[in-house]
């Protein structure tokens, strides 16, 4: 008999069993739905938290608050100084007159700040330079060196008022060791569900091939091979695996569209939904090939048992 | 053709032999029925012949070959050579009637042509033409067996086993099925038949093998059912 005519009995049958045994396979599909409902969960919640802790990184910087005497020389000098460190991306002058301007900016319904402003009829703030490190890590050392040319007694070093790092870095710190923290957590329950649906779903195809015992028992019986009896198990095992994958994707796309908004506003950068249109061929590579694995594992380890 | 060779079986250790001792010598085209109370060795002795069970001590032949010895793939050619009855039936409940019966063929690598073929035809010999596309709950115990033994041997095998076939049926169909196995007999397929039966046993008239306690204690070319 030739492959290709085994493979299509097997196929047919294994659609024909997942048909006919329509309760059977609709508890399978649900359990597993479950089961990849975590697994696509667990994806989408690793990228937006993923999201977030790299969002924070940038937000972090080491900003030179000049005094308001300090020269233009002055300023120019230290910024020379500064590019020429390696772990430096970038610098940006804020003048004077520009952080007055967004100092107003922020305030401009804030009547008391701005009268107390008016009335001080100096601009009260400093220039400044916020710089930018190539990698989050160095910001420790340029601000080392920063403190270290405010100690320093120079002219330069007179002209510092204040280097806002330290502040920054516990409140940034806390931050992303909280978000990292939850990311653990979030991994450590999706693998305890993940485990536990697998098992739950990996029973309930058990308990479908149990009751097919005595059928798989006649199969031996009539002189069926190994894989002619497991096949069309592994197949309808299969089909369980893509209709429940097909149901996960569908139901994310309105929840991705419902969620969207608001983990904009949460995680300032990152939506969902967008996330989950671009990232669209990952995850159904994921869910299908776990769904079809799983599918296929379960009913080939199921049937095991029952070939003589 | 069959050859058991002073065969032994015991299924948990230091317990009773289910069978002790058996030297049993069955020739191509013999109607043997076996008979014996319950527990008295005969289906694990029919067992051992497709290799369900193997046995403890001594070796069963089929042919030239010892049946413990065979390969995976040589014992499925030899299960398929081989069809077999049982009391309960063991049609596939998921698959119709036409489908169980063409289970057995597509196993053993026919066409598809032939499968559409053969299957009306065996159906017929059984008398069940008509209810080809029922399934299997949808007939009564006597058809249920019918169809069996239709599935039993479309592969027109050397040898059919049939362990307690009427156990579950009313006389009028225990008659029917056993007069298809003496047509089938009459048509040269060695039966071997296991029943608790006495009018069955001396309705066929042939040879009769006695069971007690896992021993053969007579064994008649004629014979009637003494027990």
């Amino acid at each position: 008999m030739s492959v290709w005519t085994t493979t299509k009995r097997i196929a047919r049958y294994g659609l024909i069993g997942f048909l006919r045994n329509g309760f059977v396979s609709l508890s399978a599909i649900l359990i597993m739905a479950i089961t990849l409902f975590v697994i696509a969960g667990r994806i989408i919640f690793g990228a937006a938290m993923h999201a977030a802790l790299n969002d924070l990184r940038t937000k972090v910087d080491v900003t030179v608050y000049f005094t308001t005497v300090a020269t233009d020389s002055q300023i120019q000098s230290l910024k020379q100084s500064l590019s020429s460190l390696p772990e430096v991306a970038s610098i940006e002058y804020v003048s004077r007159e520009q952080a007055l301007d967004e100092f107003k900016r922020r305030h401009q319904n804030d009547q008391l700040t701005m009268q107390a402003l008016d009335e001080l009829g100096d601009n009260p703030l400093g220039a400044s330079l916020e710089i930018r490190a190539k990698d989050p890590s160095q910001y420790e050392a340029i601000a080392k060196y920063l403190d270290a040319q405010q100690q320093s007694g120079t002219d330069v070093g007179d002209a510092i008022d204040k280097i806002n790092f330290y502040k920054n870095k516990t409140a940034i710190d806390k931050l992303s060791a909280f978000i990292d923290n939850s990311r653990k957590i979030g991994m450590a329950i999706a693998v305890f569900f993940g485990v536990a649906t697998i098992l739950i779903a990996f029973n309930t195809i058990r308990l479908a091939i149990y009751t097919a015992r005595d059928e798989i028992g006649v199969m031996n019986l009539v002189g069926a091979s190994h894989w002619y009896v497991r096949g069309p198990f592994m197949i309808a095992g299969v089909l369980y695996g893509i209709v429940s994958g097909i149901i996960v994707l569908v139901a994310l796309y309105p929840i991705m569209v419902w969620m969207g908004p608001g983990s904009e506003r949460f995680l300032s950068s990152f939506n969902v939904f967008t996330y989950y249109i671009s990232a669209f061929p990952l995850i159904f590579m994921v869910v299908m090939g776990s769904g079809v694995a799983l599918g296929a594992l379960s009913s080939y380890l199921a049937v095991r048992r029952y070939l003589k | 053709m069959i050859y058991f060779d002073k065969v032994s079986k015991v299924y948990t250790a230091g317990g009773p032999p289910a069978v002790a001792d058996i030297t049993l010598s069955i020739d191509p085209g013999e109607f043997v029925s076996i008979v014996g109370h319950s527990g008295a060795g005969k289906t694990t002795l029919l067992k051992m012949l497709f290799a369900e069970v193997l046995p403890s001590e001594g070796n069963v032949y089929f042919g030239s070959r010892d049946i413990a010895t065979l390969k995976n793939g040589d014992l499925l050619q030899l299960r398929r050579n081989i069809g077999t009855i049982f009391q309960d039936f063991r049609l596939l409940p998921t698959k119709n009637i036409y489908e169980n019966i063409a289970f057995a063929l597509e196993v053993a690598g026919k066409d598809d042509e032939d499968i559409q073929a053969d299957v009306p035809h065996v159906l017929e010999l059984v008398g069940l033409a008509d209810k080809i596309w029922n399934f299997p709950h949808e007939l009564s115990g006597g058809e249920q067996q019918r169809v069996a033994i239709a599935r039993a041997i479309v592969n027109q095998p050397d040898v059919l086993i049939a362990d307690e076939p009427t156990g579950n049926l009313d006389p009028i169909n225990t008659h029917d099925v056993v007069e298809i196995l003496k047509k089938i007999n009459d048509l040269g397929t060695t039966v071997l038949l296991t029943t608790h039966n006495k009018s069955v046993v001396d309705s066929i008239g042939r040879r009769v093998v006695t069971m007690d306690m896992g021993r053969i204690i007579r064994d008649d070319a004629q014979g009637r059912y003494v027990l």
